[in-house]
């Protein structure tokens, strides 16, 4: 067993790209689900908005990448107000449906064999979106104890946590002020706030929009830590990982998504990195559980991990027991 | 309001006074009505819930809208809290016209309601539910609540303010609790409290006293005095005669969807129409109690 991997790998990925992506998708979805009650299961949607018109305007195009970033965002808002406008006023569960079935629209529409020429089908589109960006990063890879990251991935790593700490802050400011407040109060009882004089309707919109620019970011860190964008990384999993992470870290709690998200990714690496390990050093014959089976079983042990997380605590990590109390009564 | 507090306690008993010459029948037109509805239906399937051809509410009384289990009075309340839409119908509040309007612009335009099946925000704490109520918060924009300098001052002004509020109500000893903690009883309290830091015009309680201990009862009866002596009017639906002939200046009684009577509490409470609509709604002996113990108070 080679454990100086297994944890490099485990505490890389940890704070790796794949866990700023999913902690920033989640930073969102904790605005809309965890504050808002907003049941946004289109999240991967708002992130491919954000991937495709990065993509789409800086190879295609050939636009600067900070204009199609903002276009990105621009985007991701014309969508949020797409799926509110018709489903912000009915119950709950309409927006589920409906967000879902956008999300996966949105997909279908990237990899269509019709518009192969500007969005490149199943295959994406790959190039070089962000050289300039790259060219600014000072500093070299690291390879310090248990973390590696080459010289790019570090980059994006330190602009990516960087930037979800800026979303917490901001979430922080937010969910301390009135208009928290107001969120917070919507998620218990709409009509109570609709007694009161607040305009439900708009509150849930932009909650609904700010989480899915959030999601947009996701996606355009993505895909400038890939260098690349493939419509089957925004699949209805992304969206659902995001929640397991949120639902893990605890909703409604500002470090949530961001402890879930590591956790998260932590759990996945370390478990496939070990079993490997043992498959391969014998400890587990071949005959139960070969290599390639690994992919699969890693999610399987995550599932049992939550399970009993749902269990044993189920406000998640920072969440408050006291506050889940009251439901049942 | 503008005017003193004694200029107000004047107005109001004013006001109240010019009720006595009032025609105690369905549909009685006010002196000085701030609310008028006219033509209101609302059916369900076939379930006529609510028909009131005209209804007004004297500006600064206290008027109990009264009527047995199924009468439409929640319904009404709905309707003209832009909560239900209703077949037909047009109302109107201070002049201003309010059918279509939805339900946030009317608690905005001075028309805050409670609601029969208290809605407390659980998870938040009882302060942090009177807050909530307080009208044209500056920190409530999405861009101002980044900058706790543009609400802060105000806030502290709406703590102090729901801080006094709590106390009138019995509630300051829970106000750091969670309101999905408070009993049944306080949550009633709670709510309206809360829909008093709107600082609402007309104030409709559903049913306010249900589930409120008669300790408390009495002192909460004072407070909904001083509210009227304040200015604001009442419109409250309740099943407690007692409270009813205590507190209300003027009583309408619903039964079947439509208004059956009016009058002054006593008036009302010796109607046979007003009677035969508890009795004749309900067969079973308990009721028939209740309907006995209205003729019995209002010969007391
Ligand atoms: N959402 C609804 N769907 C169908 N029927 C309804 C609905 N709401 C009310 N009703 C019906 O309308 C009628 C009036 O109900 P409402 O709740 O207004 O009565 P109420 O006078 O408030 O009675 P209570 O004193 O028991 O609270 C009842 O027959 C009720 O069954
Ligand atoms: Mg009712």
């Amino acid at each position: 067993m080679d454990w100086l991997s297994i944890f490099q790998n485990s505490f890389t990925q940890m704070v790796g790209v794949a866990a700023v992506v999913y902690c920033l998708a989640a930073l969102g979805v904790n605005i809309q689900f965890g504050y808002a009650g907003l049941l946004n299961f289109g999240q991967a949607g708002f992130a491919a908005i954000g991937a495709y018109a990065v993509a789409v305007l800086v190879v295609t195009v050939g636009w600067p990448l900070w204009l199609a970033i903002i276009c990105g965002v621009i985007g991701s808002i014309l969508f949020g107000l797409i799926l509110g406008v018709p489903t912000l006023r009915l119950r709950a569960d309409y927006l589920a449906i409906v967000t879902i079935a956008a999300a996966e629209i949105i997909r279908q529409v990237a990899r269509s064999v019709t518009l192969n020429d500007y969005l490149g089908g199943s295959d994406g589109i790959s190039g070089k979106y962000a050289a300039d960006w790259y060219a600014l990063n000072p500093f070299e890879g690291i390879d310090f104890f248990v973390l590696r990251f080459s010289k790019n991935d570090l980059w994006v790593v330190l602009n990516g946590w960087a930037l979800v700490a800026i979303i917490a802050l901001l979430t922080w400011l937010l969910m301390r002020s009135p208009w928290g407040r107001v969120l917070k109060s919507i998620r218990e009882d709409e009509d109570a706030v609709r007694s009161l004089g607040k305009n439900v309707y708009l509150y849930k919109m932009q909650a609904l929009v700010l989480g899915g620019v959030i999601g947009s970011l996701a996606g355009v860190i993505f895909a400038m830590a890939a260098q690349s964008v493939q419509p089957d990384n925004y699949a209805t999993t992304l969206t659902f990982y995001v929640y397991v992470i949120v639902i893990l870290g605890g909703a409604a709690r500002v470090f949530g998504p961001i402890i879930g998200s590591m956790i998260f990714w932590f759990l996945l690496v370390f478990i496939s990195e070990l079993l490997n390990n043992a498959v391969r050093a014998g400890y587990i014959s071949s005959d139960i559980l070969s290599t390639d089976q690994i992919g699969q079983v890693r999610f399987m042990l995550v599932g049992i991990g939550l399970m009993l997380l749902m269990i044993f605590r189920p406000q998640g990590i920072f969440g408050d027991k006291k506050e889940l109390a009251l439901d049942e009564r | 309001m503008s005017a003193s507090p004694e200029v107000n306690r004047q107005q109001a008993a004013l006001v109240r006074g010019t009720l006595e010459y009032v025609a105690p029948v369905p549909g009685a037109p006010k002196p000085d009505p701030i609310f008028i509805g006219d033509t209101i239906n609302r059916s369900f399937g076939g379930l006529v819930a609510v028909d009131v051809s005209h209804l007004e509410v004297q500006r600064g009384s206290i008027t109990a809208l009264i009527g047995p289990n199924g009468a439409g009075k929640t319904t009404f309340f709905n309707v003209v809290t832009g909560f239900d839409p209703p077949n037909s119908g047009t109302w109107s509040f201070e002049g201003r016209p309010l059918a279509g309007k939805p339900a946030y612009r009317v608690a905005r335009d001075g028309m805050v309601r409670t609601f029969q099946l208290t809605k407390v925000l659980s998870k938040l704490t009882v302060l942090e539910n009177m807050r909530l109520g307080a009208q044209g918060q500056r920190g409530e924009g999405l861009f101002t609540a980044l900058v706790p300098g543009l609400w802060r001052r105000q806030e502290q002004e709406n703590t102090d303010r729901a801080i006094a509020m709590l106390e009138k109500f019995n509630l300051i000893h829970v106000k750091d609790e969670f309101a999905g903690a408070l009993s049944g009883g306080q949550r009633k309290l709670l709510e309206m409290a809360r829909a008093m830091m709107a600082n609402p015009t007309m104030l409709m309680l559903d049913e306010p006293m249900a589930g409120v201990n008669p300790a408390l009862t009495q002192s909460l009866l004072e407070h909904i005095k001083e509210l009227r002596e304040e200015g604001i009017t009442i419109f409250f639906v309740e099943h407690d005669m007692d409270m009813v002939r205590d507190i209300s200046d003027w009583v309408i009684v619903m039964a079947q969807g439509t208004v059956i009577a009016e009058g002054p509490p006593a008036h009302v409470m010796r109607d046979p129409v007003v009677i035969d609509a508890y009795l004749g709604a309900h067969h079973d002996a308990a009721l028939t109690e209740t309907g006995e113990s209205l003729t019995k108070k209002a010969d007391a």
